[in-house]
């Protein structure tokens, strides 16, 4: 198998708090990979420093070999990792198609003069990312919507809104932050199915984050599981359901 | 300039250095207060100064009170403008996007110059001489005994303020509300009730300082908040913006700078110098000299 | 043709009658000196306007110096014509790129500080080229450059507004532009979505600038002298009121905010104090009660003129 990411005994320390401790991952691609862990476990911390928003305190990051650290955000995503956020980070005001136009933004050529005076490769351009654009929310049936103020969506078409955009800058690996939060059962179900069906039309691997299990243990193929920044177990879905630690992590002591 | 005359230039710059270091702290404090306990630059505190020297002059010219009774009934009055301005304006706006928030401080700010020009004419007015000043010779240095007067009232009420904030159930409280509104909410904190607290004393002691100025210099105008205002928020900034022993630290680097610049360079330049320093603080250590860098939370 | 290129068209040629129709009023002296000169004023003060809402309505960075680069823009316009002789047309290209390199330089250390920081910061920034200025004697230093020639007309005060306007329209409507949106609308998203966050504010800022530049150098070839009392925090103050009350990200907002103000300051021009009472008066009650000014981000859009300029050809509002 291919290797994709790696995470080398990376820390991430604020101060005094260790949010994240000697942790060591690895990625293959087509790898649909999960990291889970109870509240404040330092999940967020690992893909913020994936993604470049924090430079990791100790450790290495790479991705297909190349070096991922103190690199800024718009730096990696050109590498090709892309995210999505815990909490909607949609451009509210702006229309759900130009949510998407703009991630599209490294792959368009023409210069600002081109711009501003309207000639050359301008016009064609703008037709082609449109074009790209409606065809992506089609995709994700959000194309009813697409001159629609981002923040007028209901809350699960937000959701994926943010998951096409973030699949807009074709990245090959896409992080997901915990994509399922305050879906139903049956939006969970359509979701699992869409990342599964992503990760096949889109070629690329996933790494998500999530609290709700049946998502995790139905979807991922590997987990990783994280509490108070240390990796505590790693493995096939099976064997972390039946991790002592991991029960324990999640469920306290006494319950194991 | 040999050893001996630059002894002395660079003793006497630093007296008056602290001197006008004090003033500006004093106004520092209600800078760095009131950003500590609601995030707001509030652009009106050095117009709340202003106010604070006409109350002052008003005091002892129209009520004929001496010095201490004319400080503290400036002080009161600037503390109740201070509350009024916070709830008619700054109170609507809790929920208000940043930059809307900082327009209306700035409105704030010209409507109490403008305003008083409108009142009092744009004439200087002249503080009447309630403190003889005695000048000291040592060892060539001058100082002023009103210069004197100054540090110790600043020094008093500075003491007065860390005491109320440390040691009293307001100041706690006060602490509380700056670190974590919503929290001090649940424990049953009357927020507004101490941000307008926060407010008054604020206030008061930017008053202070211009009833000082006024007795040191003598004569106060509508427009002479604005650039002491703006170089006391930016010793707040340099001593570490919402730490009050920062606003104290920063003050009194501002003032002796501002003197040194002054005496040594050229005293056009000297406001620049204020500005030059907040551009390098802004650069390279934003969370000022006393102040601990916070990662935002993504 | 493309419909884009239709809308540009009909408003330009909306633009060339409304210019007619002045013209030949000034022309004629149906209407006087005191008429042309509030009208330049006026589109002075639209430039202004128009590229500040570009820095803080469009991007969303808080930029409160903008008197300083009017200042650069007058004063290094007045020297290639006064000290230097050369021609009004080099003024203008000088002045704006002065104003721009300045933008530059200036922005691309002070734009990773955000919001409350950035605002005192191009405060600072502002008053240290005033305070500067004060102290060059080659430019007159207090007492200001004198004997500016009159080289601003209405005609060169019109169009240049207009290309300024179609500049940053065509800017917003295009990919840089989008980018500026997107920082403005939630930055950490837009670094995370590919787009260099640094690179765009920085290039919003600088255009601003420059654009602010041309301001200068048509100000002070129609007012005889480029003088440092013109280019206080007043000023800066003056021209951030005129977007925000016109609304900030909207460019009919800016327009509206700058031929409403102007035409309130001729009124006042009696009696500044009262003018700045109630400008801050209202500005006060404004961001109480509406802080989205009157468009807020949105175009307003008539049929003779297509500001928003959509790209779908639709003819409504655009953002």
């Amino acid at each position: 198998m291919e290797e994709l990411l790696k995470v080398n005994d990376v820390s991430m320390i604020f101060g005094g708090l260790r949010a994240v401790s000697n942790f060591t991952m690895e990625i293959n691609k087509g790898e649909l990979v999960g990291l889970i862990g109870p509240n404040g476990a330092g999940k967020t911390t690992a893909f913020n420093m994936l993604t470049g928003v924090y430079d990791p305190s100790e450790g290495e990051i790479t991705f297909e070999g190349k070096r991922v650290n103190g690199k800024k955000p718009y730096q990696v995503t050109a590498m090709g990792m892309a995210r999505t956020f815990q909490n909607i980070r949609l451009f509210s005001e702006l229309s759900v198609i130009d949510n998407v136009k703009i991630a599209y933004n490294m792959h368009i050529q023409y210069s600002l003069a081109e711009a501003v005076c309207r000639f050359g490769r301008y016009f064609d351009e703008e037709e082609a990312v449109t074009k790209k654009a409606i065809e992506l929310l089609k995709i994700f049936k959000l194309d009813r919507y697409k001159d629609e103020m981002a923040k007028n969506l209901p809350y699960g078409e937000q959701r994926r809104l943010e998951i096409a955009r973030a699949l807009a800058t074709e990245p090959k690996l896409l992080l997901l932050d915990e994509p399922a939060a305050g879906m139903n059962p049956q939006e969970t179900h359509e979701l699992m199915e869409m990342i599964r069906w992503i990760r096949k039309e889109f070629d690329l691997s996933v790494l998500l984050i999530e609290h709700d299990m049946s998502l995790v243990m139905g979807v991922c193929e590997r987990i990783y599981v994280l509490e108070y920044g240390f990796c505590i177990a790693n493995g096939l879905p099976d064997e972390i359901k039946h991790n002592k630690r991991v029960i324990e992590a999640y469920l306290g002591e006494e319950v194991s | 300039m040999d050893m001996g005359s630059f002894a002395q230039q660079f003793a006497q710059q630093l007296i008056n250095g602290i001197s006008l270091g004090s003033i500006y702290a004093l106004i520092a404090l209600g800078y760095t207060m009131i950003y500590g306990i609601i995030k707001l630059i509030n652009f009106a505190h050095g117009d709340i100064y202003m106010l604070g020297a006409y109350m002052g002059f008003v005091a002892t010219t129209m009520l004929g009170l001496s010095f201490v009774p004319a400080l503290i009934f400036a002080m009161v009055a600037a503390g109740i403008a201070g509350i009024i301005i916070e709830r008619v304006a700054y109170r609507p706006m809790r929920n208000a996007p940043r930059i809307a928030i900082l327009i209306t401080a700035i409105g704030v700010s010209f409507f109490l110059e403008y305003g008083m020009i409108l009142i009092a004419t744009p004439q200087p007015r002249t503080f009447p001489a309630i403190f003889e000043a005695t000048v000291y010779n040592f060892y060539g240095l001058i100082v002023n005994s009103q210069q004197v007067l100054i540090l110790v009232i600043s020094l008093v009420l500075m003491a007065g303020l860390t005491y109320i904030v440390n040691h009293t159930k307001v100041g706690k409280a006060m602490r509380a509300v700056s670190f974590d509104a919503d929290a001090a909410r649940l424990m049953g904190i009357d927020i507004d009730r101490i941000i307008s607290m926060t407010f008054a004393l604020g206030s008061s002691l930017a008053a202070a300082a211009g009833v000082l100025v006024g007795v040191y210099y003598n004569s106060i105008d509508p427009l002479m908040g604005m650039m002491p205002g703006l170089k006391a928020f930016i010793a707040a900034v340099l001593g570490g913006i919402g730490i009050i022993p920062g606003a104290m630290l920063g003050g009194v680097i501002m003032g002796i700078v501002e003197a040194m610049v002054s005496g040594f360079f050229s005293s056009t330049f000297r406001d620049a110098a204020s500005f030059v320093i907040l551009i390098l603080i802004l650069l390279y250590r934003p969370s000022g000299i006393l102040g601990k860098n916070i990662k935002e939370k993504v | 043709m493309n419909s884009i290129k239709k809308h540009d068209l009909a408003t330009l040629g909306a633009c060339a009658v409304l210019f007619a129709i002045v013209q030949t009023l000034l022309f004629a002296d149906f209407i006087g000196p005191f008429w042309e000169l509030n009208i330049i004023l006026i589109l002075i003060n639209v430039i202004l306007s128009v590229s500040l809402n570009l820095i803080n309505g469009y991007t969303g960075q808080f930029s409160i110096g903008h008197a300083g680069f009017l200042a650069v823009g007058a004063y290094t316009g007045a020297i290639v014509t006064v000290k230097l002789g050369l021609p009004f047309e080099l003024a203008l290209v000088v002045g704006t790129l002065c104003s721009a390199l300045l933008g530059f330089l200036i922005g691309l250390p002070t734009l990773r500080l955000n919001g409350d920081y950035l605002a005192i910061a191009t405060l600072g920034l502002g008053e240290i080229i005033r305070i500067c200025i004060l102290n060059i004697e080659y430019v007159g230093g207090a007492s200001g450059l004198m004997g500016i020639p009159r080289f601003t007309t209405f005609a060169w005060a019109f169009w240049i507004t207009v290309f300024i306007i179609f500049v940053i329209k065509n800017f917003k409507n295009s990919a840089p532009g989008r980018c500026c949106l997107a920082i403005r609308e939630n930055e950490i998203a837009a670094e995370t979505m590919g787009i260099d966050t640094t690179k765009y504010k920085v290039m919003a800022f600088t255009i601003g600038a420059g654009f602010a530049g041309t301001a200068g150098v048509l100000f002070a070839h129609y007012f005889y002298i480029a003088h440092p009392a013109s280019f206080t925090f007043m000023r800066s103050f003056d021209i951030l009121t005129m977007v925000v009350l016109g609304g900030l990200g909207s460019m009919t907002g800016a327009i509206t905010g700058a031929v409403l103000l102007t035409a309130i300051s001729a009124v006042l021009a009696e009696y500044p104090e009262w003018r700045m009472v109630i400008y801050s008066l209202t500005l006060i009650v404004l961001m109480i009660n509406r802080p989205q000014g009157l468009f807020g981000s949105k175009e307003l859009s008539l049929k003779m003129f297509r500001l928003g300029g959509s790209d779908n050809g639709r003819a409504t509002e655009s953002k």
